[in-house]
């Protein structure tokens, strides 16, 4: 009898093809495929390896943030102060160089403890005022962190860095034609990509996404887990801008605006919803490749920028309508149709 | 069901307008090339030919602002003439990321030349001293990159030519004679300085200006509300004043707003360098308005040496080496000289002017 029900159970659950590939993920694919595809087609400089390296390298940087902001998405949560948090990192690293003549590889590690500080302000608020909206705290110090930034440099820019030959090297320089910052972010992404489908820290995160006050009274260490991935998400902005100091030799206050939003676009793209609980970390991964290469392939061709935008933002409509259509449950209706026939 | 159906419609509407936005982009491309085909074959002067199938690139400093969009009309107009294929690449906001990401493209794209207005002075030299190392001629005009990342710069107008262009304007106004003041920027301002010094030594330099007297340098700093002080303290503390020159563009604004307020335009001037969008109604010739005319650099002209130029270094003609000269069209001979940072540098001429009769086309472009 026990036994007979178990194997129901299995066979309820078995492994459907059709459930498999109706995954949002597998729908990336085709747009990413789609996209490389399209791409060749309208520039006959697209297929390059050397291009696609340096494309690559340009929207990498900006991938670093990806990573934790797929981990604070999923908690349903927001964080667009990380441009701020760019700047503000890069300028006191740039500033500890050459005002304060400091080794660059302390400036650095200044830079990723500014980064991490400041993802622990936005958390530590976060946790200890909760009925506060994360939107609208990190609104605040996405001005604050910048302000700080332009009050440090003003309209001056901190220049000089690509005087050191093996800081430019973080971003310029490869091995075997591989740039480094690749294959830092594979070995970053792989990490994220475990620790979040493979730990428990990763099922807190879906725990406080799909209900948080069930997963406090589950044991969920809620303000730690927001704690510590706010620092994270700073710490990772001061990633980004240590890479892209190094792509531009110099610094300015200015610097970063408006990848809080290129950041949030991708995961969303990704199939991870803003509203929590719900997404792939692979979705998010290729996401970045996607809109990546997507701006490189309409710059090749030489299109405006405003037109750009207009692309992309349909596309990232586009991404968060389909899932409303509901097609899985579509299909699986008519399976239901059928098996009662 | 409704709202399904209403998504099913948005995202058909969202497609066909992706589509469509890339179709337009698809045909864009062999359009204007068989615009320059014909163009040439309009042309068709002979030497002319020799940068055909040749792609020159220009990078502005961001898109939707007119002074710029002049600047990229001016260099197109030049390059098509002869023949080659112009990429504008206009950056969504005026940053030197955005700007080493079109670099990037334009190096794979294998063009011949790039030619970039630039927002950072050291951020872009790793992306265009890589542009170099590829054969790929590298210009700036306009907002110079620094020495090491450019062949040569376009500056739209030398310290000397501003001078003498000032103290000319300020000898006509006055009528010749009488004093004069100067209302700066700050007293640090590099450019402010050097220009102030050079309108000294032009006023030395030649008899008719004997019988104009500087009487006063006053400081702004760039700022509305100082400079309109600057001026009221100008006014009470100078009754005899004939002329105020503002080489700087805060410092014009203010002063003219001043001089209407107190209604003494009709015994005071006012003259120097300024944004034609700001200065378009105290323009004029009528006892009502304070400046008769001003200066200020013509972004079309330098979108044209620009071209020029560039055309000139695929070509071989110039390297962008000191002393090298060359002919720019119908702008004249120019020959390339030091610059201030330790590059070399194209000087555009004298700025431009802006009088009653151009000033209501002006005001609308920048």
């Amino acid at each position: 009898m026990n036994k007979e029900t178990k194997r129901v159970l299995i066979a309820e659950t078995t492994f459907s093809w059709k459930k498999f590939f109706l995954k949002w993920e597998w729908f990336l694919v085709l747009i990413f495929i789609g996209i490389n595809i399209m791409n060749s087609f309208i520039s006959p400089y697209y297929l390059s390896v050397s291009g696609l390296l340096s494309a690559t390298s340009s929207f990498l940087e900006k991938a670093f943030i990806v990573l934790p902001m797929v981990f604070i998405l999923i908690m349903g949560d927001i964080d667009i102060s990380v441009g701020s948090v760019v700047a503000l990192s890069a300028v006191i690293m740039g500033e500890s160089y050459n005002r304060l003549g400091l080794p660059m590889g302390l400036a650095i590690i200044i830079c990723l403890l500014v980064g991490a500080l400041c993802g622990f302000i936005n958390g530590f608020i976060l946790i200890k005022f909760k009925e506060l909206a994360p939107m609208i705290v990190t609104l605040g110090t996405q001005i604050l962190y910048r302000g700080i930034a332009t009050m440090i440099l003003k309209d001056q820019a901190s220049t000089g860095l690509t005087s050191i030959t093996w800081f430019s090297n973080l971003y310029w320089g490869s091995i075997f034609g591989i740039p480094y910052m690749l294959i830092v972010f594979i070995v970053f992404a792989v990490i994220f990509g475990y620790i979040l489908h493979k730990t428990n820290f990763g099922r807190y995160l879906y725990a406080i996404g799909s209900n948080e006050t069930a997963a406090h009274f589950s044991g969920v260490e809620v303000d730690k887990v927001r704690l510590i991935t706010f620092t994270l998400t700073g710490l990772f902005s001061a990633v980004t801008a240590v890479f892209l100091a190094s792509r531009m030799g110099s610094v300015r206050p200015n610097i970063a605006v408006g990848y809080e939003l290129e950041a949030i676009s991708m995961v969303v793209l990704g199939g991870i919803s803003s509203a929590g609980g719900k997404g792939n970390f692979i979705g998010a991964i290729i996401s970045i490749f996607i809109i990546g290469l997507l701006r490189y392939g309409l710059g090749l061709i030489n299109i405006p920028s405003q037109v750009m935008l207009v692309v992309i933002g349909s596309l990232l409509i586009l991404a968060v309508l389909i899932p409303q259509l509901n097609l899985g449950k579509y299909f699986r209706r008519k399976q239901g149709v059928v098996k009662e026939a | 069901m409704k709202k399904r159906i209403f998504a099913i419609l948005l995202s058909i509407t969202v497609i066909s307008a992706l589509l469509v936005g890339c179709g337009k982009d698809n045909n864009k491309a062999p359009a204007s090339g068989d615009q320059t085909n014909n163009e040439d074959n309009k042309g068709n002067e002979g030497s002319d030919n020799e940068l055909k199938g040749k792609k020159l690139a220009v990078i502005v400093k961001s898109a939707g602002n007119p002074y710029n969009a002049r600047q990229s009309s001016g260099f197109k107009e030049v390059v098509e003439a002869v023949g080659a294929e112009v990429i504008v690449k206009e950056p969504e906001s005026a940053t030197a990321e955005d700007q080493i990401v079109m670099i990037n493209e334009l190096v794979a794209q294998k063009v011949d030349a790039i030619a970039i207005a630039g927002n950072d002075t050291d951020a872009l030299q790793p992306a265009l001293q890589e542009a170099m190392n590829k054969g790929i001629k590298v210009l700036s005009f306009d907002s110079a990159v620094n020495a090491q990342s450019r062949a040569v710069h376009v500056n739209q107008a030398g310290t000397e030519l501003i001078g003498q262009s000032l103290m000319e304007a300020i000898l006509d106004i006055s009528g010749g004679e009488g004093q004069f003041a100067i209302l700066s920027a700050t007293s640090q301002a590099t450019n402010q300085n050097a220009w102030i010094e050079a309108m000294q030594k032009v006023m030395e330099s030649d008899d008719k200006y004997s019988k104009l007297e500087l009487v006063d340098i006053v400081y702004g700093d760039d700022e509305y509300q100082k400079s309109v002080d600057q001026t009221q303290a100008l006014l009470s503390n100078y009754p005899d004043l004939k002329v105020i020159c503002a080489p700087t563009t805060v410092g014009i604004m203010a002063a003219a707003k001043v001089l209407e307020d107190q209604g003494v335009t009709a015994s005071v001037k006012l003259t120097g360098l300024g944004l034609p969008s700001e200065m378009g109604d105290y323009i004029g010739d009528g006892d009502d308005k304070s400046t008769p005319y001003m200066y200020l650099w013509n972004p079309i002209d330098i979108g044209r040496l620009t071209g020029y130029t560039a055309i000139a270094l695929v070509k071989g003609e110039i390297t962008g080496a000191e002393g090298e000269t060359f002919v720019a069209g119908d702008l004249g001979d120019y020959t390339i000289v030091k610059a201030e940072d330790g590059g070399t540098e194209i000087i555009l001429g004298p700025p431009f002017q802006f009088n009653p009769e151009n000033i209501d086309e002006w005001k609308e472009v920048y």
